[in-house]
């Protein structure tokens, strides 16, 4: 249950901070925060409770002591994405300074809302 | 005000998104899907590691979509960060004690990596964690070493020679079975080195790839560093 609400919590703190923050360096911290919310969150609605890792390592093991494999293999691929997701946003942020010499979105103009 | 604004917005997305989760009850079973794969796993793909069966042999099609994602991330930051004149980075070495470390430890981490992704379909660990752990280490050696260089050429003829295993077994399993990515060769002993199939011979290559794709793009940003 506390999973459930921390990984919500983490979700509305990344967005809170893609809203209200001005530096573009935190925006993306922001959208990385959201990312490991939502990994949290299938992770946890993956987990049965007194159950281990899925991997067959020893013999005894049968497939009622094992958590769902299926979030597990899906947050694999998010990551992966999120990981791709971030350079490229680093990369057009490292783009804007050179460009405007400034990190804050309020001083590059056309990007305000 | 926008702060306040922004305040109320997400307290209503989060009050719905909280009380949609919260019908879900917290550590039962609600996924039949991930018990018939637990059941069968290890007759059907031979691997004893449930989540690699999942990404390399049941859904193996996403995982090539995924490699190729990761492979368009790192051409379109390659694209963005172009610069005609081809920036050195400024040469100047960390102290001694981190470059003696590093140099002793940068061998151990590439080792580590490969350990990672060949034993993917047997501890946790796979392609992507192992190529991420030899980028980590490829980094450390930029980090203390600014005269440290990676060779392009070679970097994305390794990328090039992985994506392409991963594509001809797709189609091997094609020709010699039914369907893409089919498992041609003979699964073997559970729990062995060798055994699965082809599962660890692509998250063999997937590791290459990605470790070849992330050093590429580690070293494209740090050039961009004045």
């Amino acid at each position: 249950m506390i999973y459930y609400v921390t990984s919500v919590a983490l979700i509305l703190i990344g967005m809170y901070a893609v809203l209200v923050k001005r530096n573009l360096v935190k925006i993306v911290i922001g959208l990385t925060i959201i990312d490991a919310g939502i990994h949290l969150l299938l992770i946890a609605i993956g987990y049965v409770e007194d159950a281990t890792a899925p991997i067959f390592s020893m013999e005894s093991l049968t497939a009622n002591q094992m958590v769902d494999p299926v979030p597990q293999a899906l947050v694999l691929t998010a990551i992966v994405i999120g990981l791709g997701v971030t350079a490229v946003a680093l990369a057009l942020v490292i783009r804007l300074y050179d460009h405007h010499k400034t990190l804050n979105i309020n001083k590059i103009r056309k990007l305000k809302w | 005000m926008r702060k306040v604004f922004a305040i109320i917005l997400l307290g209503i997305f989060g009050f719905y998104i909280l009380s949609t989760i919260l019908l879900l009850d917290f550590g039962k079973r609600s996924n039949n899907v991930g018990q018939h794969y637990l059941e069968t796993t290890v007759q059907e793909t031979g691997s004893v590691n449930s989540v690699t069966a999942i990404i390399v042999s049941y859904r193996g099609f996403d995982t090539l979509g995924e490699v190729t994602v990761l492979f368009l991330a790192a051409t379109g930051l390659g694209g963005i960060l172009y610069d005609k004149k081809g920036k050195k980075r400024k040469l100047q070495h960390a102290s001694l004690i981190v470059r003696v470390t590093s140099q002793i430890i940068y061998p151990l981490i590439i080792l580590l990596g490969v350990y990672v992704f060949v034993h993917g379909h047997l501890t946790p660990g796979g392609g992507f964690q192992g190529g991420a752990i030899i980028a980590t280490g490829v980094l450390m050696m930029f980090m203390s070493y600014r005269t440290f260089e990676t060779n392009h050429t070679i970097l994305s003829w390794i990328e090039s020679i992985a994506g392409l295993t991963f594509v001809t077994i797709g189609f091997t399993g094609l020709m010699l079975g039914h369907t893409f990515l089919e498992n041609f060769l003979s699964l073997g002993t559970p729990n062995t080195l060798v055994s699965a199939g082809i599962i660890p011979i692509i998250y063999t290559a997937v590791g290459f790839k990605v470790g070849a794709e992330l050093t590429a793009l580690l070293d494209n940003m740090l050039k961009t560093i004045k």
